[in-house]
This record gives C-alpha cells, sequence and structure tokens, in this order.
C-alpha cells in the first residue's frame, strides 16, 4: 500500500471516496486495511455476526475494474456493514436471535439492494439486540456487543453492532434500524453520527419487522456530510413496501454547507428536568450556544404529552411485535423444537426455545394488550395519546424548524447495570422515541464527553426535513470535532 | 397492577409461547411491572380524540392482482426445518 493509503480507517467516507477516485489507493487496498482491523478487533468488541471477506474482496477487485475503466458507482469501492436485520440473500441474517440462527434469505432487503447497486462494499453484518428490541445490546443471542470508548459498558442498542464497529474505525459506514432510539440512543453512546429518517422515506422491505408503524431504516456514519452522501442512496419509492412514501429524494449534500441563518431552534423545557444527567445537559447547552453562534435563534417549546411517550410506545410497539412475531412457527422458517407430539406443543416450545427473555415480555405484553376486554384501554387509548403527541409536535413545528436537546438521558451506561428492571432500560429511549411514535426524522450528533464518554445531541424536525437536519448537524460539525474524536484504542 | 400467575399463564397460551418453570416467576414480576407502568395512560384525557392509524395519515396503497413473482418453492422451503415432496411437515393433526 502507497503511504498516502496509511490511516485509512481513521477517514470518512466523503474522504474516502475522494481518495478512491483520486487513485490514492485502490478499493481492494482499503477492504484489506479494514478487514485486518475486523480481524484484530471484532471479536473483543462482538461487533460483527458475520464477517463477508471472501464476497468483499471480490466485490472490491470489481469496483476497482469499474473505476479503471471510468464507469464507477456513486458508492464504489466504500466500505460498510449492515446491521443484521437487514436480509441479505446467500448471507445468514439472524436478527440476534437464535429464532433465525440458521436462516439464510432468498433475497436482498432493498436497502441492501441500493447499497450494492450503488457499489457499496458489504464487509459484514452487525450484532444488535434480539429483534432490535433493546437499548442496550445486552438482548442478542450472540452476547453483548462492548463500547469501545470503555469496554465494560454498552454500545447502546438495538443498533449496538454498528455504532460500536463505526466507533472503533473498523469501518466507517453502517445501517440501522430505528424503531424508538435503535440508531441515535447507539449513536449517541458511541460518538457517532446516527439519522433516522421519516417514516417511510427508506423502504422496509426485506427488514425484520418488529413494530412496523415505528420500524425505519437509517445509518451510523462518523459526519453528517457521510449520512447525506448514503441516504440519497437508500431513500426513495419501492412498490415492496406498502408504507413507503412516493416522495422526489432531494440531493442531501446540496444544502449542508448553509449558515444556519434564519434557523429557529426549538428547546424543550421538560427535555432539561431532573431525568437528564447535569453534565449531560451542560454539553447540550453548549451545543445550542453553537447552533446560535452559526445564526440560529433558539426559543422554548412545549411537548405536553412528552412524559406519556415512553408508556405509549411500551403499549404500541408491544402489540405489533405480538402480531409480527406470530410468523416465526416452527414450520416455515426459523427453530424448531424436536419431538414435539402435536402442533400447539411444536409452536409453544419452537417459540419458547427460540425467542430470548426480553423477547417473549414484549410479545406478552403484546398479546396482552390486545386482547378481549383490554384492547379499548390499552391499545385504543395508546392510539389516542399518540395522535396528541403527534399533534404536539405538529404544533411546535408551526414556531420552530428544528427541535434540540439531549439524544440519552446519561452516557453509556454498565453493561449489566439496567438488566433487572425493563422500566429503567426503556426509560432510556424518553427523548427519542416522541420522533418514532409521530414518524419525524430525527438525528444524533456527538455533542462533548462526560467522564471520558461521548454524549449526543438530539435533533428533530417535520417530515421530509432531513436535508435540514443534515444541514444543521453538519454546520455544528464544521465548528466543533466532537465527531473526529476516536477511542484511544482504536486510533 | 399485579397480574397472577395463572394470568401470565393464559397470555403465554394466547401468544403460543412455552414458559421453563424456572422462567415463569420473572415473567410475572416484570410484565406486572410493565403492566402498572403503561396504566398510566388511563388518566390521559383523551375525549373525541381520533386514535392514530399511521403517523403520516396515509392510506393504504393497493396494486393490482397481478402474478409477479416465479415458482420460488425450493429457494423458499430450503429455510424450512422439514418438507417432503414441497410439502411443509408438522406433527400429526388427524389421527
Amino acid at each position: 500500500m502507497s503511504p498516502s493509503a496509511a490511516n485509512l480507517h481513521l477517514r470518512t467516507l466523503t474522504e474516502l471516496a475522494q481518495g478512491l477516485a483520486a487513485g490514492e489507493f485502490t478499493a481492494r487496498e482499503l477492504t484489506e486495511s479494514l478487514l485486518a482491523r475486523i480481524a484484530a478487533h471484532g471479536e473483543a468488541l462482538n461487533a460483527f455476526v458475520t464477517v463477508t471477506a471472501d464476497s468483499a474482496l471480490e466485490a472490491a477487485a470489481a469496483a476497482d475494474r469499474a473505476r479503471a475503466a471510468q464507469n464507477p458507482a456513486p458508492l464504489a469501492g466504500l466500505p460498510i456493514v449492515h446491521k443484521d436485520i437487514f436480509c441479505t440473500a446467500g448471507v445468514r441474517t439472524t436478527c440476534g436471535s437464535r429464532m433465525l440462527d440458521n436462516f439464510v434469505s432468498p433475497y436482498d432487503a432493498t436497502v441492501v439492494e441500493k447499497l450494492s447497486r450503488a457499489g457499496a462494499i458489504m464487509l459484514g453484518k452487525s450484532n444488535m439486540d434480539e429483534f432490535a428490541m433493546g437499548s442496550s445490546n445486552e438482548t442478542s443471542y450472540y452476547g453483548p456487543v462492548r463500547n469501545p470508548w470503555d469496554a465494560a459498558r454498552s454500545p447502546g442498542g438495538s443498533s449496538g453492532g454498528s455504532s460500536a464497529a463505526v466507533a472503533a474505525r473498523l469501518v466507517p459506514a453502517a445501517t440501522g434500524t430505528d424503531t424508538g432510539g435503535s440508531i441515535r440512543q447507539p449513536a449517541a453512546l458511541t460518538g457517532t453520527v446516527g439519522l433516522k429518517p421519516t417514516y417511510g422515506r427508506v423502504s422496509r422491505h426485506g427488514m425484520i419487522a418488529f413494530a412496523s408503524s415505528l420500524d425505519q431504516a437509517g445509518t451510523i456514519t462518523r459526519s453528517a456530510a457521510d449520512a447525506a452522501l448514503l441516504l440519497g442512496v437508500m431513500a426513495g419509492f419501492d412498490a415492496r413496501d406498502s408504507t413507503s412514501v412516493d416522495e422526489p429524494v432531494p440531493d442531501y449534500r446540496a444544502g449542508l454547507d448553509k449558515p444556519l441563518a434564519g434557523l429557529r431552534v426549538g428547546i424543550v423545557r421538560q427535555h432539561f428536568d431532573a431525568g437528564l444527567d447535569a453534565a449531560n445537559a451542560a454539553r447540550v447547552r453548549a451545543a445550542l450556544a453553537v447552533l446560535e453562534a452559526d445564526g440560529a435563534t433558539l426559543r422554548e417549546v412545549d411537548l405536553p404529552h412528552l412524559d406519556l411517550s415512553v408508556p405509549t410506545y411500551y403499549v404500541v410497539a408491544p402489540a405489533e411485535c405480538s402480531s409480527n412475531m406470530s410468523r416465526f412457527d416452527g414450520v416455515r422458517f426459523g427453530h424448531r423444537a424436536e419431538g414435539a407430539k402435536d402442533l400447539m406443543e411444536l409452536y409453544c416450545r419452537s417459540r419458547g426455545e427460540g425467542f430470548g427473555a426480553e423477547v417473549k415480555r414484549r410479545i406478552m405484553t403484546g398479546t396482552y394488550v390486545l386482547s378481549a376486554g383490554y384492547y379499548d384501554a390499552y391499545y385504543l387509548q395508546a392510539q389516542k395519546v399518540r395522535q396528541l403527541i403527534a399533534a404536539d409536535f405538529q404544533a411546535a413545528f408551526a414556531d420552530v424548524d428544528v427541535i434540540a436537546g439531549p439524544t440519552a438521558p446519561t452516557p453509556a451506561f454498565l453493561l449489566g447495570d439496567k438488566t433487572d428492571d425493563p422500566i429503567t432500560m426503556y426509560l432510556n429511549d424518553i427523548y427519542t422515541i416522541g420522533a418514532n411514535l409521530a414518524g419525524l426524522p430525527a438525528l444524533s450528533t456527538p455533542c462533548g464527553f462526560v467522564n471520558r464518554l461521548p454524549v449526543g445531541l438530539h435533533l428533530v424536525a417535520a417530515p421530509f426535513r432531513e436535508a435540514l437536519l443534515l444541514n444543521c448537524a453538519h454546520r455544528y460539525q464544521q465548528h466543533t470535532d466532537w465527531h473526529r474524536q476516536c477511542p484511544e484504542a482504536y486510533s | 397492577m399485579s397480574l397472577s400467575k395463572e394470568q401470565v399463564q393464559h397470555i403465554a397460551t394466547l401468544a403460543r409461547l412455552s414458559l421453563a418453570d424456572d422462567e415463569a416467576g420473572d415473567v410475572v414480576d416484570k410484565l406486572s411491572r410493565i403492566v402498572a407502568f403503561v396504566d398510566q395512560l388511563k388518566t390521559a384525557p383523551t375525549d373525541n380524540v381520533i386514535p392514530m392509524a399511521h403517523p403520516l395519515n396515509q392510506t393504504q396503497r393497493l396494486r393490482a392482482d397481478e402474478v409477479t413473482e416465479g415458482d420460488e418453492r425450493e429457494r423458499i422451503q430450503a429455510n424450512a426445518p422439514a418438507v417432503s415432496d414441497g410439502l411443509y411437515l408438522v406433527p400429526k393433526v388427524l389421527e
């Protein structure tokens, strides 16, 4: 490898694209250097379920040939990791569960297909909370992922393998999914950039469903510009997803540099109440001052039903989960119990053995809130409160362009710290869940450290205003270098 | 509110989940805590509020009723735990 190609792992996706275009290094060299890092660090972090070294090297060689023929695809040769919730044809897709330990999808998820067609090279599949149900990566059948900033701590979840791999500079970018905060919270806890687009902006086809009215695919990267690059490829209408939205895809990179003059930033008073770690709050306030210095104006907004967002979520999401998970029956695919005497026993034991404790709890919570006699009191009531929460956001966006606040209440917590009480774990997502309930785009960007652990700034916008979120985060990143900080052990 | 062991067993049966004996106590405890937590929704005033059906008020899109896939049986059944002659095998249903 040429000397100019040293330290490729420290470069962002955008910088790598420039280097490849300039012929500074080849896709093959880049792929080899990152595969070597994955081989060296992947196991200790437990960030990967599967590494696809052989197919990655082949794809890299193909990308180099295309470039030599002056016909490179837009992401030609750029490495990526897919959360193991995205189906990949011919490569095992486990969703972090024993249930799908041997599952090999016959097709690619639309997100995977679009990124591959654009030339991105898949290096592997990242570890995750089982079926994306968790906020710490501790519910994975394959064991917890470790946080590159402190191996005793959680990288967040459910996209914890993706966030850890990007933070440890094993890969410049990864896909993730976000149902209640599963991209943004792990991004905050690992010092990376997490983007959850508007509901329906990115296809859910081939993305194993958890809660279909909340799930959305997005990215974990090291800069807002990188997220803009990937979203431009991932977004768009897909006839194979019945909730995909048929809206034109703008050029997300075009307006990144625009100064924030005139931008109205909303601050929610309740976000800074007792639940938020004081040092964390100070970092977020400092970040708001940076936006202000770039021309934004800050004003208070009210989200009166904010306190009800977590309980609303923990009715709606388990209800949808319980319906979605009914497809796992031990008959068509997935784990099957041995020696069942009848069909009922086959269903119950296959599911009892195949699912972990948190997934079972959510299925049962969902079954309960949907069952006869309880449906109106829980599920219907939750969908009404959800409407109120969405209306709060809509009212706020009449006065402001983005709402800014903390992504998570604390920096990364110790593994094992919150596993005894599900409610403590659920409250981790208090600031992020509202965007899912209302279908809004949201982003987390690193905004400093508390006790040497990264914390995130959370930005939410009205539907389809991803470009504004990316512009806001990019400007912030021009004035700060928190997103450039690398954990010492991985520099 | 607290759920009884019998209630939890009934929910598990509805959900087609077998619970090991050593799991049951923990499930009763944690499920009770979750239900108590979501019970706070009951006090929210929601008179005349229409329950949300879709976050962006989109209606369900329909497609033409046309065959778009070929015969994929073998590829799809490659993931099945037990098949024979293109059929899925299950324990005997009728004697």
